[in-house]
């Protein structure tokens, strides 16, 4: 489980996190909504320690990693697996060594077997005999699987999805969406994701977080968000220019 | 408000002065933990050390070949034309090769570094290396740090070699000064710590490469533009510490006012 409690953070004089608070259950897909600028990113670097909070906590599976020391929080990143927005893929790497990026210094795995991870990774985003190639010969979509088949191949306990959807055609997005939920279906994965696309929110949820503001305004199924009485998550969940939420 | 327009640049500049040394002593402390990436500093040694001969063969030949044209014409004046060996083998080993190599190494490397990395801090690649555990300090600034420690002195020593040839060549074709009476002069005059002094100099003009230029490129922020700063704020601040240290350094090695 992970626990964030009373999470603040600011850069200058902007507050970006105003006091979020949330449990994100095991083995469950929570996904965090907002628009732009609501912090959901600064949020998400937070969870896996790439940031620090002004006060505040967050508790992975009953540890605060606000606390770790830098050796603490690199065992603690083992545990987490994250796709990027853009991907992230190491441009100086092939597809193959992307992959195999955080599987290649584990002792207990020789080269043939470091190989078949990696077809059997890219297999299950639907890839193959793109090994060699390098990401910049990859489209957009492409780019995001390889991004998933580099998360699968490390086996983490939680993954975190920062805007799957994002700049990808609907055909596109809905495969993400669905290998989203084929990947969550194993009870041992916990999965968090960021978005602003509803379509995406409802389909791969089982909780839905809405963050407003720089705090955590609602939660619920996706059917308690889409039956919300609350005027801002219904303005956001619906898409209207014109109501409590106002654009800057 | 005055007091501000000053305190602010000040603190600023002890504020990154404090972070690059921080960063210097992490790379350098990274370099003996475990796992050892000997792929990725011998890519550096070749990309940032092999592929620079070129670059330094030319600016060495040059700098040899019109330093022994100025010093000829000079010394003539005072009728000393004889000793053009010896100043131009002592002025090229002891501070011109080691200083023209390091601004050299820092136009093309630290430019290099600085893009490279800011390029990956904007595309979120060194988040992602977090993300699988590694330490981009230890993955990205130590071997850099590793290669151009080693590099740079021996790319000055090759730049001493090719300059002295250079300034023969131009004594003897343009000047007519005959290349024995230039050797032995030479070599009357030139010791081994003229040539030490330079080498050791360079490895710190390596270091300050390879750190700069990681430095910047780690707190590149804002896309394109914020990478393009990055690169030509590294370029510019190596090539002022490699200048201003150049004088500290020569203070200060016992040998090198010799």
């Amino acid at each position: 489980m992970i626990e964030i409690r009373d999470l603040h953070k600011s850069f200058a004089d902007k507050k970006v996190l105003r006091g979020v608070n949330l449990i994100i259950e095991p083995g469950q897909t929570t996904t965090i909504i907002g628009g732009s600028g609501s912090g959901k990113s600064v949020l998400f670097k937070h969870v896996i320690g790439l940031m620090k909070p002004d006060s505040g906590s967050i508790f992975v599976e009953g540890e605060d990693i606000t606390k770790m020391s830098e050796s603490e929080l690199y065992r603690m990143v083992d545990k987490f697996g994250m796709v990027f927005q853009s991907g992230a893929l190491f441009d100086s790497l092939s597809v193959g060594a992307n992959v195999a990026f955080g599987i290649k210094n584990r002792k207990d795995m020789d080269a043939a077997a470091i190989d078949l991870i990696i077809e059997r990774s890219l297999n299950q985003v639907g890839l193959s005999d793109i090994a060699q190639l390098l990401p910049a010969e990859l489209s957009g979509g492409m780019k995001k699987r390889v991004a998933i088949a580099r998360v699968i191949a490390k086996e983490p306990a939680i993954i975190m999805f920062d805007e799957p959807t994002t700049g990808l055609d609907p055909i596109m997005a809905d495969m993400i969406n669905e290998l989203i939920i084929k990947v969550s279906a194993d009870p041992a994965i916990t999965s968090i994701v960021i978005t602003h696309d509803m379509i995406s929110a409802y389909k791969i949820s089982d909780k839905i977080a809405v963050l407003f503001e720089g705090e955590i305004i609602e939660t619920g199924s996706p059917e308690e968000i889409r039956n919300t009485k609350n005027a801002v998550v219904r303005q956001f969940i619906e898409g209207k220019a014109e109501g409590p939420i106002k654009i800057r | 408000m005055r007091a501000d327009k000053i305190k602010q640049p000040l603190s600023s500049f002890a504020r990154k002065s404090g972070e690059i040394f921080i960063l210097t002593a992490k790379a350098i402390a990274l370099i003996f933990k475990r796992p050892f990436n000997f792929r990725l500093i011998e890519s550096h040694l070749y990309l940032d050390g092999i592929k620079s001969i070129p670059v330094i063969f030319l600016m060495a030949v040059f700098t040899g070949g019109v330093l022994a044209l100025q010093s000829y014409y000079g010394l003539q004046r005072f009728g000393a034309e004889v000793f053009t060996g010896s100043l131009v083998g002592v002025s090229l080993t002891k501070e011109l090769i080691p200083v023209l190599t390091g601004l050299m190494l820092a136009g093309r490397v630290s430019a290099s570094y600085s893009a490279e990395i800011g390029t990956m801090v904007v595309t979120e690649q060194v988040d992602a290396l977090f993300t699988f555990g590694v330490n981009p300090v230890k993955y990205l600034v130590s071997p850099r740090l590793i290669a151009l420690v080693i590099m740079t002195p021996l790319l000055t020593l090759f730049g001493d070699f090719v300059a002295i040839m250079g300034g023969r060549l131009v004594a003897a074709l343009v000047v007519h000064q005959n290349p024995n009476l230039f050797d032995s002069q030479l070599f009357v005059s030139l010791e081994i710590w003229d040539v030490l002094s330079g080498l050791i100099k360079s490895v710190f003009f390596g270091l300050t490469i390879a750190v700069i230029g990681s430095y910047f490129g780690l707190k590149t922020e804002g896309g394109a533009k914020g990478v393009g700063r990055a690169t030509t704020t590294a370029v510019v601040v190596s090539s002022v510490i490699i200048l201003v240290s150049d004088f500290f350094w020569t203070k200060i090695l016992p040998f090198s006012l010799r």
